[in-house]
């Protein structure tokens, strides 16, 4: 029998391509009438919701729109960008974070084009939504920066990241290995292009650049310890485990900012009587070390457990050492699932640099309370322009990292292999 | 040479050298591990201790018995009094804060996780604007903006903003109804106590007949009624202990009910509103990842939807929702030391100004740890508690 089964058994004519979806009943169009009554006025319950929602919905969002582009003064913020971008970094030295920049816009160029030669996956628009808020952030910025030198250096951004995409898309695959490696060493050139040759020290650096450069700091530098610390607390020597489980719980089980009081009152007492001092922003990144490689130990456990125990026991069959079968079977494949988990503990250590305002640093958040106290601006209570304008630009980068991890975590398949 | 010839001889019953034995070497890692820690560890104590000394502070503890020095608003601490007793005020800050912010943070937390699946596209975008625009914003920032430009900006206190007449607030502080004691209040209490426990048993007889007879149990209505009665019969027995006071204002002072310090209602809001956008996410996805099949086998015993809820999925997203509904207790409780940045006498803020006290830091900076650390194994083991009662037992 050449003629395939119909859906209900019986041979038809023809053979029917499945429809889209197969399986799934047919999604049903509905008109917009009907589409309003189903979702908003599906019962007398569910209208007198839509009504009162609405009205209050309408009433915020109009108290919202109008603070934005009516009564909220936002000169303060045209200022000031620079003082919220870098606080008080030397501005004859502003060329060195554009330097930064456009590496950062190169090697993001040719790691999207070598990603993008294994096949894109959706359309133009699925793709692009992401980047839509940071977009927006961009414009806002640059709207707000009123003048042309940023304008013309964000197109060279873009220009450089386009040439690095083609230069990835032309590059062999294998390069994708070395990325890792690649990242690395561009955190390494981005400090050098700020502190090299005369440059800017860290303990300079403010506003925005203060926070992702303690960020990106404290998440490379706790990395590793946080593996040591997953990989001792699933030891088999009872003393290590002890030590790590010590650790780890005692750091969870703490404020952040009392590590930060350790770091900036205490830290100096720990040190022997004559080695040097460090600075602020050491012993602000020493704490969120310390504070975060306890977070990414739980999350590489949990990826530790999720590799299956058959892949050691295969190590040992075929004669791998203990320490070979962690580091070149295990690891690998807990590391590529906890990846999304990552990024979001990432995200949560960026919200976190917030909290250096306490120990005296000037990130963005102590920019955005100290401005207000500038002469021109004293007195005028202009902290709801100044700290909503903070919010929106920590909201813009957290949101569009966590959609980052959702959409990788999906492309990862993460649970479902 | 003998020792290998033996050990050919009878390989199972000779151990191989001790340097190659691996009983031994573990034993003798974890030795030298342990020692090399405490070797750490006390190297660092000493460091401490020479370092404390050289800048003319104490080693030890007997600084908690000097005065503090520290002026605590709102609160009759008196500068005069122990650096121990400052400690304890800051503490009971804490505790008031995180115990209040928990109980409003689940509530709005589970309405806004509930509208989030709502059937109404107004009220399901409207949730995932909330939670989506408050996650992903610093909760540092949320507490400066909630002190800074919310509260502080509220009209003063003779114009204070009456809300439907049961709230007043003003710059100078937030005022809620409160409980007067006008009579024995601690007997009263006793007997609520006494009036709880009835209700329990009742509640517990009815679902044993309901167990055995399968009549309907309706055990809230019984406990409830039981215990609103005793409640109702012993407020009268004892004449009113406890009044039902409003806030009223006459001109500059406000009478009745409770005041929350600007500081405290702005640590109180934010701290709320950004705990519930990530307990809405919990309760969301704790009720998404109930199997399908269980709404489906609902649907076909015909069940009503209120029926499904309340003994298919909820039961079951119950389960799924304690750990992390603990974590973000934990995490509330942690983050109310943010008050330290607008100076609401917790217990962060009264540890920092007891240092810039010129008493030792290390030693303070410990006993805050201490006490956070306490704080989280309480709710922890309350968490682990309601866990465990809930978990289904494995058979096995």
């Amino acid at each position: 029998m050449s003629a395939p089964l119909g859906p209900t058994g019986i041979a038809t004519e023809e053979p029917v391509p499945p429809p889209e979806g197969a399986g799934l009943p047919p999604r049903q169009r509905l008109s917009p009438g009907q589409w309003v009554r189903e979702n908003l006025f599906s019962s007398p319950a569910n209208s007198a919701l839509t009504v009162v929602f609405g009205a209050f919905l309408a009433w915020a969002g109009y108290r919202f729109l109008r603070f934005v582009f009516v009564t909220g003064r936002w000169e303060i913020i045209e200022v000031n960008l620079t003082n919220f971008l870098v606080g008080r970094f030397p501005r004859d030295e502003l060329y060195r974070p554009w330097i930064a920049i456009l590496i950062v816009a190169f090697v993001a160029g040719v790691g999207v084009g070598l990603s993008a030669q294994r096949g894109r996956a959706g359309t133009w628009w699925t793709r692009t939504k992401p980047a839509v808020p940071g977009l927006v952030l961009l414009a806002v910025l640059l709207v707000v920066a009123q003048t042309w030198t940023p304008l013309l250096l964000t197109a060279a951004s873009f220009a450089v990241a386009a040439a690095g995409r083609l230069l990835g898309a032309r590059l062999p695959l294998r390069t994708r290995r070395w990325m890792p490696l690649v990242y690395l060493a561009t955190i390494l050139a981005v400090f050098v292009a700020f502190t090299g040759w005369g440059g800017v020290g860290w303990d300079s650096w403010g506003g925005l650049l203060l926070n992702l450069y303690l960020g990106i700091a404290a998440i490379v530098l706790s990395f590793p310890i946080g593996v040591l610390l997953a990989l001792g607390r699933r030891s088999t020597f009872p003393a290590i485990r002890l030590v790590c489980v010590f650790y780890i719980e005692l750091i969870r089980g703490v404020p952040l900012i009392t590590l930060l009081f350790m770091g900036a009152l205490a830290l100096g007492f720990f040190l022997p009587v004559g080695w040097p001092r460090p600075g602020q922003v050491v012993r602000a990144i020493v704490a969120l070390t310390l504070f975060t490689a306890a977070y990414v130990a739980e999350i590489v456990r949990g990826g530790l457990q999720g590799v299956p125990r058959g892949q050691t026991e295969a190590a040992k069959a075929i004669g791998l050492s203990p320490v070979a079968t962690t580091f070149v079977i295990v690891l690998p494949q807990a590391l590529r699932n906890v990846i999304p988990a990552m990024v979001g503990q990432f995200i949560s250590l960026f919200k976190d640099t917030s909290l250096v305002v306490i120990i005296g640093l000037l990130d963005l958040l102590a920019v955005a309370q100290v401005v207000t106290q500038q002469g021109e601006f004293l007195g005028q209570g202009l902290e709801a322009e100044t700290l909503v304008f903070a919010s929106y630009v920590f909201w813009t980068i957290c949101y569009s990292m966590s959609r980052a991890s959702q959409r990788l975590e999906k492309r990862l398949g993460v649970g479902e292999r | 040479m003998t020792q290998t010839d033996a050990a050919r001889a009878a390989p199972d019953q000779t151990r191989p050298p001790p340097w190659r034995d691996v009983r031994v070497l573990r034993v003798v890692f974890q030795v030298v591990f342990l020692v090399v820690v405490a070797w750490a560890a006390w190297w660092m104590f000493n460091t401490v201790r020479t370092n404390l000394r050289l800048s003319g502070l104490e080693a030890g503890f007997d600084y908690l018995g000097q005065p503090a020095g520290v002026d605590i608003r709102d609160s009759p601490f008196r500068p005069s009094q122990p650096v121990r007793d400052a400690i304890v005020v800051g503490l009971l800050n804490t505790v008031r804060v995180a115990t209040v912010g928990i109980a409003l943070a689940t509530i709005l937390g589970i309405l806004v996780g509930v509208a989030r699946l709502s059937s109404n596209w107004l009220v399901r975008k409207a949730a995932a604007l909330y939670v989506e625009s408050l996650r992903n914003i610093p909760v540092l920032v949320i507490i400066v903006f909630m002190y800074i430009a919310v509260v502080l900006r509220l009209p003063g206190i003779t114009e204070a903003a009456d809300i439907v007449g049961l709230v007043l607030a003003s710059n100078r502080g937030v005022y809620v109804p409160w409980g007067e004691a006008t009579g024995s209040v601690g007997v009263f209490l006793v007997l609520l106590g006494v009036a709880l426990v009835a209700a329990l048993v009742v509640a517990a007889w009815r679902t044993r007949r309901w167990n055995e007879t399968g009549t309907p149990h309706h055990r809230l209505l019984w406990g409830g009624l039981v215990f609103l009665a005793l409640a109702a019969a012993a407020y009268a027995a004892l004449s009113a202990p406890i009044a039902i006071t409003l806030p009223t204002r006459e001109e500059r002072v406000v009478e009745g009910g409770i005041a929350l310090g600007p500081e405290y209602a702005a640590l109180l809001f934010a701290l709320v509103i950004y705990t519930a956008s990530h307990i809405a996410e919990i309760v969301r996805g704790s009720i998404l990842a109930v199997p399908k099949g269980q709404t489906e086998a609902a649907n076909a015993i015909a069940l009503s939807g209120y029926q499904r809820m309340r003994y298919v999925i909820l039961p079951q997203a119950f389960r799924i929702m304690i750990p992390p509904l603990g974590n973000q207790y934990l995490n509330l409780t942690k983050n109310s030391s943010l008050a330290v940045a607008i100076g609401y006498f917790e217990l962060t803020r009264i540890t920092n100004q007891i240092i810039a006290n010129g008493n030792p830091a290390p030693q303070s900076i410990l006993i805050l740890m201490g006490c956070y650390l306490a704080l989280s194994l309480i709710i922890s083991l309350f968490v682990n508690i309601v866990n465990r009662a809930l978990s289904l037992e494995r058979r096995t």
